[in-house]
């Protein structure tokens, strides 16, 4: 099981999605530099926070013209599991590999904070280990996460249940207060029609050990590993 | 224009124009001249500064590298350093405050990576006039939004700060930013151009025109004219910066580079004349060979040009392809502009002409040295004089308290820092809002705790007790969270040093600062000094700023100020000597700012220090928090606040109120214990010999104080909460 | 030839426009009465090569569409003239 992240020119997540996999998680894992025309064999990808090309233009608008980012979508197309966090779920909407827009935060500033998310979606290869409807908490750092989609559009996702995370308070109702940046009906993370591709503007790499404050990220890289290890053993069966 | 004006109109004096022709043996030309002027500006040279400085102990056996390079580095064990240093941006944030913030943050990060070190912490130190103005307001939002910006951008975490609001930095806020960055100890790197015939090489953003002389602008007082001066504030680009931060590390790891260092002030003038002046070499540079954003830059222009994000490097030949195979995986073309020679001078061509040819120590280290005029201020005396046990007695404590909890010098900072990524690179153990912020070093398994910390307000009233101060809270942070201090780094904001009651405040706090650093056994390994904040004429509080840097061996012993079990036992550990004057307490409820600060008794600090550290080594502490502003009864607020649960105390019936609830003094820390180790505690209190007193109890969801048998303040949680959380989004939203 | 192109960029009617809304409120505390509509977008000058303006509409059109804008929220116009002028 390989775990691959990618390094764009303004990652800085890049290193706490590494540490959480070797480290946390003890799996394979290798950075991706943006310049690379494949993604090689690896199991999945995951495109960190930052702020690729300083976000000069909107975040994520450049950054997915890299030369890699043809081999990401490639390889989503083939069913491999691209996570994008923060920035990296940015950059995948940006692509069009996920729906909807990422826009400034309602109060104009930037959010480090931490957060509940309820899983809305536990049928994911990202959210098989929650139960429907867990709370989780995490951090939020941003200033550009307020979800937006057209009204067809979110139709449309609500039909095809790609909404997977909403900002919750701790026992999980949507409330105004909860959401920490105005996003449409407080989504937090969404997934694209196939189900391999999610974004999610908090952070679980950052919600991986006790000392840092919430164990609960994990449960989207566990559910991951159990995903991929339920697969290799139907594989060698 | 002739030079004699010339060298006027560029801030320098009759006397030190003296000084470069006889240095030099002839007279300057006007390039030469520009860059004499902004290596002898107060900012470059610390002309005024210089003598006092020398009090400083810098040594100690964890010191690897003291004052005088681009940043201090201490000895963390395990092979490993810790590298850190603050630094002022005062002026370019009075004019534009993002900006003028944002730079600052680049400008103290290039320091720390320059030597080759991954930065891994930001902290700062902010200063504003009140908010009830729109212009403070904008300044304050400007500054952490400029922060904020920077910060996050790069992936450094910004984990600890202090902010405070006082009339006389209206028009001259402070913006001290400070970095800390670990290394292996073994990977230092200088800035040093070293090797005749090594290259010279400059890399990162394009040379621009902005911030001409923006060290002179920094060495003189602002005034109506200095909003004209926008030009000389510069723009910063963290995504360059990044990128740099990243590339410059990886060629240092990979050895590649004999010499580094960043343009700061005086931009390639700087770093050209100062590393050559610390090799003993020259340097020939061929300013053709920068690459230029704007066409048609003077030669001096090139020279001064502040623009941000670049950096020079000294690169042996053979090298060069590796070190543009580095950068070049950003997107970054190194350009050679010049090589390293035998002889001690700097000579710039310019289109085939040489331009300017000056003797690099002279332009790095030749600016004269002052000994000011020193004379003690009117308004000492008169102040110190002034008794605050005359004020009438307030009727409800509980109203003081939340008053004060509700000033903004006390109140959460919260609505700062959560614009802040305190978080990413998740070293983060501890975030702002404790005594110390406290990083994990994955490589050794230990941590860093850090604290920023200084009182305008009590050093304006006795300088050398404030400059002592200042030392014993930043250190005593660091030890109520189990850390030991190993180094501080100090940034000195002072009005203009020209004028002898000024000085005297200097020399005065450096005095107190160095007394504290020798008996608290604490080195400077690095600093700044900014002179001339004052506006039309009026200074700002003198304002010594230290950052402390303590190593944590167990990171898990780490302690924080929140209360935490039901039953805990209340300590209040130190002198019990404290004063009103100078307090929150006077200027939050009374509105003056007066009085003599109580008396400072360092060997009694450092006992302090040694024996919460040691209790907290030992397993027996519950929380730990230090008292500084607003006395013991802020305390008491801000670790029930911390640990959502409340307390009861009781003050001795002979204690005099105000002293008792709101007096400041150094040396105290408030802490908690477990019922079963409270003899044990108690013991080891009396066996070091350390005054102490048994206050309380951790209980319920109220903060409850008795006084004798009445009880002279009941408050809720939620009623302080609401007074503590809510005051910077109300004012700001 | 040269042309210059001046892009403007906005969030679409649809979307929130916080920064506007803030400038606008702006404006009506500092005594503008009567603004209203208050929207921030984003200006982009270029230069570019094209043979005549209908290729080099063309190709602005493209870069709006793929890069200076985003369709999901955004909307662009532009103006085009010879460079130099």
């Amino acid at each position: 099981m390989k775990f691959g992240v990618i390094v764009f020119p303004g990652s800085n997540c890049d290193l706490d999605s590494y540490h959480l996999v070797r480290d946390v998680l003890n799996k394979e894992v290798e950075y991706i530099h943006y310049s690379e025309k494949s993604v090689g064999r690896r199991d999945v990808i995951i495109l960190p926070g930052g702020f690729t090309y300083g976000d000069y233009l909107r975040s994520g608008a450049i950054a997915r013209f890299s030369p890699v980012m043809n081999a990401v979508a490639e390889f989503a197309d083939k069913g491999g599991l691209v996570l994008g966090i923060c920035n990296g779920f940015q950059v995948l909407t940006e692509a069009g590999l996920l729906p909807g827009a990422l826009c400034r935060n309602h109060h104009l500033q930037f959010r480090c904070e931490q957060v509940f998310v309820r899983v809305d979606n536990n049928s994911l290869p990202f959210t098989l280990s929650a139960s429907l409807g867990k709370v989780l908490e995490m951090p939020v750092a941003h200033g550009d996460g307020s979800y937006y989609a057209p009204p067809e559009l979110l139709e449309e996702m609500k039909a095809n249940d790609q909404i997977v995370f909403r900002y919750t308070d701790q026992n999980g109702d949507v409330t105004p207060q909860a959401n920490p940046n105005g996003s449409l009906e407080n989504i937090a993370g969404v997934c694209n029609r196939a189900g391999n591709v999610v974004g999610l503007m908090p952070h679980p790499e950052r919600a991986g050990e006790k000392v840092l404050g919430s164990r609960h990220g994990l449960i989207i890289f566990k559910s991951i590993i159990s995903y991929l290890t339920g697969r290799e053993v139907v594989r060698n069966v | 224009m002739s030079d004699q004006d010339l060298h006027r109109t560029l801030g320098l004096t009759d006397h030190e124009y003296k000084l470069i022709t006889e240095q030099m043996g002839r007279e300057p030309n006007e390039v030469e001249l520009n860059m004499y002027s902004v290596m002898w500006s107060e900012h470059c040279s610390y002309k005024h500064s210089r003598s006092a400085l020398k009090l400083f102990p810098t040594t100690s056996p964890r010191v690897i590298q003291g004052p005088g390079e681009n940043a201090g580095v201490v000895d963390i064990g395990d092979g490993w350093a810790a590298v850190f240093k603050i630094e002022s941006h005062n002026h370019p944030s009075a004019i534009e405050p993002h900006q003028g913030a944002a730079t600052g943050v680049g400008g103290i990060l290039r320091d720390i990576y320059t030597m080759g070190a991954q930065p891994v912490a930001f902290l700062n130190s902010l200063r504003f006039g009140n908010l009830e103005t729109a212009r403070g307001r904008y300044l304050f939002d400007g500054v952490v939004g400029g922060i904020g910006g920077y910060g996050n951008c790069v992936g450094i975490p910004t984990v600890a700060g202090e902010v405070f609001f006082e009339p006389c930095y209206e028009g001259n806020p402070l913006v001290n930013a400070m970095c800390v960055g670990i290394m292996p100890a073994d990977q230092l790197v200088l800035g040093k151009a070293s090797g005749e015939g090594n290259l010279v090489v400059l890399v990162g953003a394009l040379t621009g025109r902005d911030g001409i002389h923006g060290v002179t602008f920094a060495s003189e007082e602002l005034s109506e004219e200095s909003e004209e001066k926008r030009p000389a504030v510069q723009v910063g680009d963290p995504f360059m910066g990044k990128l740099l931060m990243d590339a410059t590390l990886e060629t240092i790891g990979k050895k590649l580079v004999t010499g580094v260092q960043d343009f700061g002030g005086a931009g390639l003038t700087c770093a050209l004349t100062e590393t050559a002046s610390r090799a003993g070499t020259g340097i020939e540079v061929d300013l053709d060979q920068v690459p230029l954003r704007e066409e048609d830059m003077h030669p001096f222009e090139i020279l001064t040009s502040e623009s941000q994000e670049r950096m020079l490097l000294i690169v042996e030949p053979d090298k060069l392809k590796a070190v543009e195979e580095v950068f070049g995986r950003w997107d970054l073309k190194p350009a050679v502009i010049g090589k390293v020679t035998s002889g001690e001078t700097v000579t710039a061509r310019y289109r085939g002409e040489v331009v300017a040819s000056v003797p690099a120590a002279s332009v790095a280290g030749g600016a004269p040295v002052y000994n000011p005029e020193s004379r003690e201020p009117a308004y000492f005396r008169e102040l110190a004089n002034y008794d605050p046990l005359n004020m009438p007695l307030p009727e409800d404590y509980g109203e003081v308290l939340l008053k004060l909890l509700a000033a903004p010098d006390i109140a959460s900072k919260e609505w700062v820092w959560r614009r802040y990524d305190y978080m990413v690179r998740t070293c983060t153990l501890q975030g702002p809002g404790g005594d110390s912020a406290v990083i994990r070093i994955r490589e050794t398994g230990k941590a860093l705790a850090m604290s920023v910390d200084g009182n305008g307000r009590h050093t304006y009233l006795d300088p050398y007790r404030g400059g002592m101060m200042a030392v014993a809270e930043a250190t005593r942070n660091l030890s109520c969270s189990g850390a030991d201090p190993i180094g501080i780094t100090d940034c000195l904001n002072f009005g203009n040093p020209e004028k002898p009651e000024i000085y005297w405040q200097f020399s005065q706090a450096v005095e107190g600062m160095a007394e504290a650093c020798r008996v608290l056994n604490v080195p400077v390994v690095g600093g700044n000094v900014s002179f001339y904040n004052e506006v039309q004429g009026e200074a700002i509080y003198p304002t010594p700023v230290v950052g402390a840097v303590g190593l944590l061996k167990d990171p898990a012993k780490q302690c924080v100020p929140a209360l935490r079990r039901d039953g805990d036992h209340l300590f209040l550990l130190g002198p019990q000597e404290v004063s009103l004057g100078g307090s929150q307490y006077l200027k939050s409820w009374c509105g003056k700012v007066s009085g003599s600060l109580a008396e400072v008794d360092l060997e009694a600090e450092r006992d302090v220090q040694d024996l919460i550290r040691d209790l907290i080594n030992a397993d027996l502490v519950q929380s730990a928090h230090d008292l500084s502003d607003g006395g013991l009864a802020v305390a008491l607020a801000e670790s029930c606040l911390s640990g959502r649960i409340g307390a009861q105390v009781n003050l001795a019936p002979s204690d005099y109120l105000p002293l008792a609830l709101f007096g400041e003094g150094p040396s105290r820390v408030l802490f908690s214990v477990a019922p079963e180790d409270a003899d044990r505690v108690s013991q080891l209190i009396m066996e070091a010999k350390v005054e102490s007193s048994k206050i309380g109890i951790v209980k319920g969801d109220a903060l409850i104080i008795s006084h004798g048998d009445d009880i002279i303040l009941k408050l809720e949680l939620s009623a302080m909460q609401a007074a503590y959380e809510e005051v910077f989004s109300c004012i700001m939203e | 030839m040269q042309w210059k192109a001046k892009v403007e960029v906005t969030l679409k009617k649809a979307v929130l426009d916080p920064q506007g809304a803030a400038v606008e409120k702006s404006l009506q505390a500092l005594g503008y009465d009567g603004v209203s509509q208050v929207r921030v977008g984003k200006y982009i000058e270029l230069n570019l090569e094209a043979n005549d303006r209908e290729e080099a509409a063309a190709r602005v059109e493209d870069m709006s569409r793929r890069l200076l804008s985003n369709p999901v929220i955004e909307d662009y116009s532009y103006v085009l003239q010879e460079a130099g002028l």
